[in-house]
């Protein structure tokens, strides 16, 4: 267990680290993912990992805490907010507007483990009459060869699969194997991942149709994000659209998107025009 | 208020499961195996039921059975909550009326999780 003392600190020292902000309530969910870090390091108990941390005497334990506590990036459908818009307006509206035969591309610029560029290939599997017989490419990038890796092999573990994603989908797309949870080939072959600096020029990215930029502009200041979605703008569709993390926003981040009206979320390109309707149809999500 | 009955022989995660569920705003109820839950379900029908599946006397899958053919007893949601994690129990479960299934071991968030995937619970309780 806990204290409270011990408490408090590891939610000052998880603000200052990461901006996490865990309230009053959250003991359970600390010990829970905290725990494995104590048999990893062989440290006896919760208070004495956070007396390493308070002395500092271990930069690769303190890494290790932030990123057990900030997982949260790799759920499946994270957020849920952004998956409904992608099958209730996205893709009917990029459908309608675009001739058939023209492939749609998505690009998911911070695809981390494969996650969120996997949750998409199953929404289109699940909503096969949202694109028709049209291409759909899907793009994952990340910067780090570790998380594509991941991504590449689709295998995640039981507490990964069970948060954001229900058990009959889990039946219906994924394999045990082992221990892990593979997403199976039909998947995975929709979904292509490369290694991407978002700091790098976009040449020869070529024009996407929506763009999924989750949780990583909050790790740039301000200058770099305005460049970001400057650049962004540039290789998105006049019509397309931009998604961002739940506390993510473009107000007072350049003029280059504006917020989709009562679509939290999502965002479109300054110049488009505002007449984008929800499809009236109900599509699975 | 919502009600749960959490069935399950162990004690700790009879524990565990009641103080998420509490704060979640549930009123729980225990059982420690599936007879103990069916004599519960007979005096009232929770909301949901979270169902271990190794247990004495009779097991969670024997319980949802016979829960399925009672009447009113398609009512409650049923979500496993096991150490049994192979495809083949899961799919044994779903085909005999299970919900959802969590596979131990859990956390707050997949139960909020799964509490939310039946209806059960609203986003951001946590």
């Amino acid at each position: 267990m806990i204290n409270a003392s011990d408490y408090d600190f590891f939610v000052r020292f998880l603000k200052q680290k990461s901006g996490l902000q865990l309230s009053d309530d959250k003991h359970y969910l600390l010990e829970s993912r905290l725990m494995p870090l104590l048999r990893k390091f062989d440290v006896p108990d919760f208070s004495k990992l956070a007396a390493m941390l308070r002395d500092g005497s271990s930069t690769i334990i303190a890494a290790a805490v932030v990123e057990a506590m900030t997982t949260n990036e790799t759920l499946f459908f994270r957020d849920k907010a952004p998956f409904e818009d992608f099958t209730r307006t996205m893709l009917p509206a990029l459908s309608a507007a675009r001739p058939p035969g023209h492939r749609l591309r998505i690009w998911c610029a911070a695809a981390s483990s494969g996650q969120e560029p996997y949750s998409l290939a199953i929404l289109l599997l699940e909503n096969p009459g949202l694109v028709g017989r049209r291409e759909v490419e899907i793009l994952g990038t990340d910067l780090s060869n570790d998380v594509l890796d991941r991504a590449r092999a689709g295998r995640y573990n039981q507490f990964e699969v069970q948060r954001g994603m229900g058990v009959q989908m889990l039946m219906k797309y994924f394999t045990k194997v082992g221990d892990s949870w593979e997403v199976k080939e039909q998947v995975r072959k929709m979904v292509q991942f490369r290694k991407f600096n978002l700091l790098e020029p976009f040449s020869g990215m070529g024009t996407f149709d929506i763009v999924f930029c989750r949780n990583v502009l909050i790790y740039f200041d301000p200058p770099t994000k305005t460049d970001i979605l400057a650049r962004i703008a540039r290789v998105l569709a006049p019509d397309g659209y931009l998604v961002l993390g739940a506390a993510e926003t473009v107000i007072g981040v350049g003029e280059a998107f504006k917020p989709l009206p009562q679509h939290r979320c999502t965002y479109v390109p300054c110049a488009a025009s505002m007449e984008r309707r929800p499809s009236p149809f109900g599509i699975k999500v | 208020m919502k009600t749960c009955l959490v069935v399950d022989d162990s004690g700790v995660v009879r524990k565990i499961a009641r103080r998420i569920l509490e704060r979640l705003g549930f009123l729980v109820e225990e059982a420690v195996n599936g007879q103990n839950a069916l004599e519960s379900c007979d005096r009232a029908m929770p909301d949901v039921i979270l169902l271990d599946w190794e247990m004495p006397v009779v097991s969670g899958i024997e319980f949802l059975r016979l829960l399925r053919a009672r009447e009113g007893g398609t009512v409650p949601k049923v979500i496993f909550c096991t150490s049994l994690n192979d495809m083949s129990h899961i799919a044994e479960a779903l085909e005999a009326g299970a919900d959802e299934y969590i596979m131990k071991p859990f956390d707050d968030e997949i139960l909020h999780e799964k509490l939310e995937a039946v209806g059960l619970a609203e986003k951001d309780l946590l």
